[in-house]
C-alpha cells in the first residue's frame, strides 16, 4: 500500500538527526533541566522554595543587583558607542578600509574576552598600570587617589565594553545597512534637516534591531564569568561569580544555592525577554 | 510659482564627463521632460537641481534666485523618486505630513492639508496604511502627494514610474499630468520611456553623452529630428543613406533609384544626406513601378496589436512599414512590393563622419 | 544631503576615539610584557622567555589546542550528517535546530558547567583524565551554535538533492555520498565554523576552571595572579593566537566573522 510505504518511512528519516539530538539532551537539555529542578529540590528528595527565597538575602541580593546594574550599562553604553562606531566606519565618505578593518577588528575583540582581556587592562589601568603612571607623572593626577580602581564594579564596566561594543558594531552593521539612501534624500527634499531625519526617520527604523542588539548585549554581560574573575578575583559580588564560588568550594553551605542562584540568572534574563517583547512589537508595527 | 535656468551645467566624475555644459530655460508651470538613455546624464542634471549633488561648474537658478550652493534641504523643490522612497516607519498620511512637520506646521492643519493630497491622488482611504501595505502604483501616488504637500516652487521626478507595471505606468503618467496642469507646478520629469515622454510633456529635452541634443514640443520631437541620435532613439525611423541627386527638383538618388524628397530642394549635389522616414508614412504595394518607388521583397512581419510592422529590402537596407493588419495580410513575406513615401514627409540630415557612430549609439539605447 | 567625497568629521572624531580606546590597552599590555621584574621599568624580552620557557606553557597550549581538533572532530561528525539530513529530507526540522542553537546562549557556560557537574558526577575517571572527554563535550555545546550557522549556511548555497541523486544514480551508498560528494562542497563553511571553534576553545575559561582541568586560559590566569609581568607576554601572545585564527578564517570561510565568545 502507498500510504503505509511513506508513513513508514518518516520515523526513519528522523534517525538520521537521532545521534545530534541524544548528544544535545545529554549534555545541555538534561544538565539545564537538572539545574532548574534542583533550585527547588531539598536534601530528602522533596520540593522547597527555600533555596530559591535565599536569593533575596546577602550577598545573593547584591550579586544581583550589581549584575543587573553592570549588565544595563554595559548593555546601554556599547549599544550607543556601537552605533556610532558602526555608522561613522559605515556612511558615505568614509573610506572601504574603515569598515573592513573595524569589522575584522570586533570579531577579534568580541574573542579576546575572558582573562587576556582582563590582564590587558590590568596593564593598562592597574595600580602602576601604563595609563595610570602617565596620568599620575604626566598630568599630576593618580586616579586611584581619587577612589578609582579598575578592580572594582566600574572598572569591571569600562573592561565589559571592550567586547560589548565590538557585538554592536557586528550586529547593527547589517541594520545601518539597509537604511536607503533614498530615505535620507526624501527627507532631506523635504526641508529636514539631518538631526530631524534620524529623529523622524532614521532611529525609528533602526530601534527594532537596536532593541535586539541591547538584549543581546545584556544577556551577554549577565552572563559573563571569566574577565570578572581574572580582573577582580571575585572581589566584586556578580551572580556568575558567586556560583563560581559554590563549584569552588568556597564558602556556600548548600549545594542546591548554586542552582538556585543559576535559577535565579534565568529568571532574570527571561524578565528581560519578557520586556523585551512589547516594546519590540510597538517599535516595528510599521513592518507587520 | 518660479521658471529653473541651467546655466552650462557641467559635472565630471573623474575622467567621466556625466554633464558637458547643459543650458536651458524652463518657463514658470511648464512640464519638461528629460529623456535618454541610461548614462546620457539625465538623472545626473536632475539631483543637481535637487542640490543632491554639487556641479563642477555652472549654475543652477530658480526664479530668478541662484541656488547653485544652497543645501537641498533649503531648495524648496519637490521630489519623486524611482522606489522606496516613502519612510516605512510611517503611514501613508504621516509621510504626507512630514514637509510640513518640519516646517512646524499645526498637527490639526497639517492632518487636513495631507488628507486632502491623498484625495487628490486618489488614496483618501489608505491614509492609515503603512507603505508595505501598498502597491508600487499607490507607493508612487502617496510620494507625489508627500512632494507636493510642502506646495514646493519646482517637482522633480526622476523615473517614478519605471519601476511599475505597463498600464500602471501609462495610468499613473496620464494622472500626473493631471494634477501638474491643475496646480500649475514647474515640472521636470526624468524617464528613458519616449513614449512617456512625448505623451505628457509640453517640451522634451533629449539628452545624450551629457548633452542635450534638441529640445522642442513632443511633435518637433518625433517629426522634426534635429540630430541623428534624436532620430533614431525617438519612435522607429528608417533611415537610409542617400546622395542629393537634383537640388532644384527636389530629387535624392539611393542605389540608383531616384527618390523625391522636398527637404534635398537648396542642398548641394553630390551631398550625402540620410533620408528619415516614419514607417507610418511609407505606403507598401503589391507590383512595381510608381514615380517615387523602391521595388523590393518582403522579409518579415511583425504584429504589434494597433499595427503590421513590415521589413522590406529594397537596395542594402531594409525599410520598416507600419500597415494596418488587413493590408499587411495580402503582403506576406517573400512578395515583390513597390515602396513609396510622400516627398514632404522625409526628412534629411546632413550625414557627417561622426554621424554613422551616433547612429548605432542611438540603435542600441532606443526604446520602441 | 550632498555626497561626500571625503570623511566625515564626526566620523572622524568617534573613529579616532574607538580607536584610542581599542588599541592603547594593547599597547599598554606591550609595554608592561617588555618591563624588567627587577627595575620596573622598560625594557626587556626577559618576560617572554619566562613565559616560553615555562614548561606548563607548552604544556597547556599543547592541551588546549588538541581539546580544539578532538573538539572540532566531534561537532563535525555530529553536526554535518545532521544538517545534511535535515537540508535533504527534514526541512521542517530547520527551525528547530536553529532555536535549538540559541539555546546555549541562554544557558551560558557557567549555568552549564553547574548542570554538567552535577549530571556527570558519578561518571569513571575515563571521561575526567586525558583527552579529557568531560570538556570535549561541552566544548561541542559551546561550539554548536556558531557551527551549525556556518554549515547551514554552506548547504544553503549548494544544491543538496541534485547532487545527492547524481551520486546515488551512479551507485554510491549514503557514506560514500558524504564524504566524496557533499562534504568537499560545503568545505569552505566547515573551515569557518572550525575555525571559530578554535578560538572558542582556546579561549574558554569557565567551565575548565570550575571542573578543574589545566588548560591554556587556566595557565594564563595563574601566571595573571602571580607574575604581572609575564602575565601580560603571555596576554599578548593569546592575542596574537586569536588573530592568527581570525586571519585563517577570513582566508577560508566566507569573509565575515561573526562575533564568538569565548570565555568571558
Amino acid at each position: 500500500m502507498e500510504t503505509g510505504r511513506t508513513r513508514r518511512r518518516l520515523p526513519l528519516a528522523y534517525l538520521g538527526v537521532l545521534p545530534f539530538f541524544l548528544y544535545a539532551t545529554a549534555f545541555l537539555f538534561w544538565p539545564a533541566a537538572k539545574v532548574m529542578f534542583g533550585a527547588f529540590q531539598d536534601d530528602a528528595g522533596g520540593l522547597t522554595l527555600d533555596h530559591v527565597q535565599k536569593l533575596f538575602d546577602e550577598p545573593y541580593r547584591t550579586a544581583f543587583k550589581n549584575s543587573i546594574e553592570v549588565s544595563l550599562v554595559t548593555a546601554g553604553l556599547g549599544a550607543v558607542f556601537g552605533l556610532l562606531l558602526a555608522y561613522a566606519a559605515i556612511r558615505e565618505g568614509t573610506p572601504r578600509f574603515v569598515r573592513a578593518g573595524l569589522t575584522t577588528f570586533s570579531g577579534v575583540a568580541a574573542n579576546f574576552a575572558g582573562i587576556p582581556l582582563a590582564a590587558a587592562f590590568i596593564a593598562t589601568l592597574g595600580t602602576i598600570g601604563v595609563v595610570t603612571q602617565f596620568m599620575t607623572e604626566q598630568l599630576g593626577f593618580n586616579p586611584y587617589d581619587h577612589g578609582f580602581s579598575v578592580f572594582s564594579k566600574t572598572g569591571i564596566e569600562i573592561v565589559y565594553l571592550y567586547f560589548q561594543i565590538p557585538l554592536m558594531i557586528l550586529v547593527i552593521a547589517p541594520a545601518i545597512d539597509g537604511l536607503r539612501r533614498e530615505w535620507r534624500e526624501a527627507a532631506s527634499s523635504l526641508g529636514a534637516s539631518s538631526w530631524q531625519f534620524w529623529r523622524h526617520v532614521g532611529i525609528p527604523i533602526m530601534t527594532p534591531s537596536i532593541l535586539s542588539a541591547f538584549v543581546l548585549l545584556f544577556g551577554n554581560s549577565f552572563s559573563a564569568y571569566a574577565t570578572a574573575y581574572g580582573l577582580t578575583g571575585g572581589s566584586v559580588g556578580l551572580v556568575p561569580i558567586t556560583i563560581g564560588f559554590y563549584l569552588s568550594g568556597n564558602v556556600l553551605d548548600d549545594p542546591h544555592l548554586g542552582q538556585a542562584l543559576a535559577f535565579g540568572m534565568l529568571v532574570v534574563l527571561a524578565l528581560m525577554m519578557l520586556l523585551y517583547i512589547p516594546l519590540q512589537r510597538r517599535a516595528s508595527r510599521w513592518s507587520r | 510659482m518660479a521658471g529653473v535656468r541651467l546655466q552650462s551645467l557641467r559635472r565630471r566624475f573623474g575622467d567621466v564627463v556625466a554633464l558637458d555644459g547643459i543650458d536651458l530655460d524652463i518657463a514658470s508651470g511648464e512640464f519638461v521632460s528629460f529623456l535618454g538613455p541610461s548614462g546620457c546624464g539625465k538623472t545626473t542634471a536632475l539631483r543637481l537641481i535637487a542640490g543632491f549633488d554639487r556641479p563642477t561648474s555652472g549654475r543652477v537658478f530658480v526664479g530668478d534666485k541662484d541656488i547653485t550652493g544652497v543645501a537641498p534641504n533649503k531648495r524648496d523643490i519637490g521630489m519623486v523618486f524611482q522606489a522606496y522612497s516613502l519612510f516605512p516607519n510611517m503611514t501613508s498620511v504621516r509621510n504626507v505630513e512630514f514637509g510640513l512637520r518640519v516646517r512646524r506646521q499645526g498637527r490639526g492643519d497639517r492632518r487636513t492639508r495631507a488628507l486632502e493630497l491623498l484625495e487628490l491622488v486618489g488614496l483618501g482611504h489608505a491614509a492609515d496604511r503603512y507603505p508595505h501595505q501598498l502597491s508600487g502604483g499607490m507607493q508612487q501616488r502617496v510620494a507625489l502627494a508627500r512632494a507636493l504637500a510642502i506646495e514646493p516652487r519646482l517637482l522633480l521626478l526622476d523615473e517614478p514610474l519605471s519601476a511599475l507595471d505597463a498600464k500602471v505606468r501609462v495610468q499613473l503618467r496620464e494622472e500626473i499630468r493631471r494634477i501638474q496642469t491643475r496646480l500649475g507646478i514647474t515640472t521636470i520629469y526624468v524617464t528613458h520611456d519616449q513614449e512617456e515622454a512625448l505623451s505628457i510633456s509640453d517640451r522634451v529635452a533629449v539628452l545624450s553623452q551629457g548633452q542635450i541634443e534638441q529640445i522642442g514640443t513632443p511633435a518637433e520631437i518625433y517629426g522634426a529630428p534635429a540630430t541623428p541620435f534624436v532620430a533614431e532613439f525617438v519612435g522607429t525611423m528608417n533611415r537610409i543613406e542617400s546622395t542629393v541627386a537634383d537640388p532644384d527638383n527636389g530629387r535624392v538618388d539611393y542605389e540608383g533609384s531616384s527618390l523625391a524628397v522636398d527637404a534635398a530642394r537648396g542642398r548641394q549635389r553630390g551631398e550625402r544626406v540620410l533620408v528619415l522616414v516614419r514607417p507610418e508614412t511609407v505606403q507598401v504595394e503589391a507590383a512595381a513601378s510608381s514615380e517615387n518607388g523602391l521595388t523590393g521583397e518582403v522579409v518579415s512581419q511583425t504584429f504589434l496589436g494597433s499595427v503590421t510592422r513590415l521589413r522590406v529590402l529594397a537596395g542594402p537596407a531594409e525599410w520598416t512599414a507600419d500597415l494596418s493588419a488587413e493590408r499587411a495580410a495580402a503582403l506576406p513575406i517573400g512578395a515583390q512590393v513597390s515602396l513609396h513615401f510622400p516627398p514632404s514627409s522625409a526628412k534629411l540630415l546632413t550625414l557627417e563622419g561622426g554621424a554613422a557612430e551616433g547612429l548605432e549609439a542611438a540603435a542600441a539605447d532606443s526604446v520602441e | 544631503m550632498t555626497p561626500r567625497r571625503f570623511i566625515a568629521p564626526s566620523a572622524v572624531l568617534w573613529l579616532l576615539l574607538g580607536a584610542a580606546y581599542f588599541l592603547i590597552p594593547l599597547i599598554a599590555t606591550l609595554i608592561f610584557s617588555l618591563r624588567s621584574n627587577q627595575t620596573g621599568t622598560c625594557c626587556t624580552l626577559e618576560n617572554y622567555g619566562t613565559i616560553i620557557h615555562d614548561p606548563q606553557f607548552l604544556k597547556t597550549i599543547k592541551t588546549s589546542f588538541i581539546l580544539s581538533l578532538e573538539t572540532i572532530f566531534l561537532t563535525l561528525v555530529l553536526l554535518v550528517p545532521t544538517v545534511y539530513w535535515v537540508h535533504l529530507k527534514l526541512p521542517r526540522l530547520r527551525s528547530v535546530i536553529g532555536f535549538m542553537a540559541l539555546v546555549p546562549f541562554v544557558i551560558p557556560p557557567i549555568i552549564l558547567v553547574v548542570g554538567l557537574l552535577d549530571v556527570y558526577k558519578g561518571t569513571p575517571t575515563w571521561f575526567y583524565a586525558e583527552p579529557y572527554g568531560f570538556l570535549v563535550a561541552a566544548y561541542v555545546i559551546l561550539a554548536f551554535p556558531y557551527m551549525y550557522f556556518s554549515l547551514d549556511t554552506g548547504f544553503r548555497s549548494i544544491d543538496v538533492h541534485t547532487l545527492t541523486e547524481a551520486s546515488q544514480s551512479l551507485g554510491a551508498h549514503w557514506t560514500t555520498t558524504l564524504v566524496r560528494v557533499i562534504l568537499p562542497n560545503i568545505k569552505s563553511a566547515a573551515l569557518a565554523g572550525s575555525f571559530l571553534t578554535l578560538a572558542i576553545v582556546m579561549g574558554e575559561f569557565t567551565i575548565a576552571s570550575l571542573a578543574v582541568f589545566d588548560t591554556f586560559p587556566i595557565y594564563i590566569q595563574y601566571i595573571n595572579q602571580n607574575k604581572a609581568y609575564p602575565a601580560a607576554s603571555v596576554t599578548l601572545l593569546a592575542f596574537a593566537i586569536t588573530w592568527a585564527a581570525m586571519v585563517a578564517l577570513l582566508a577560508a570561510g566566507r569573509g565575515r566573522a561573526p562575533a564568538a565568545q569565548g570565555a568571558r
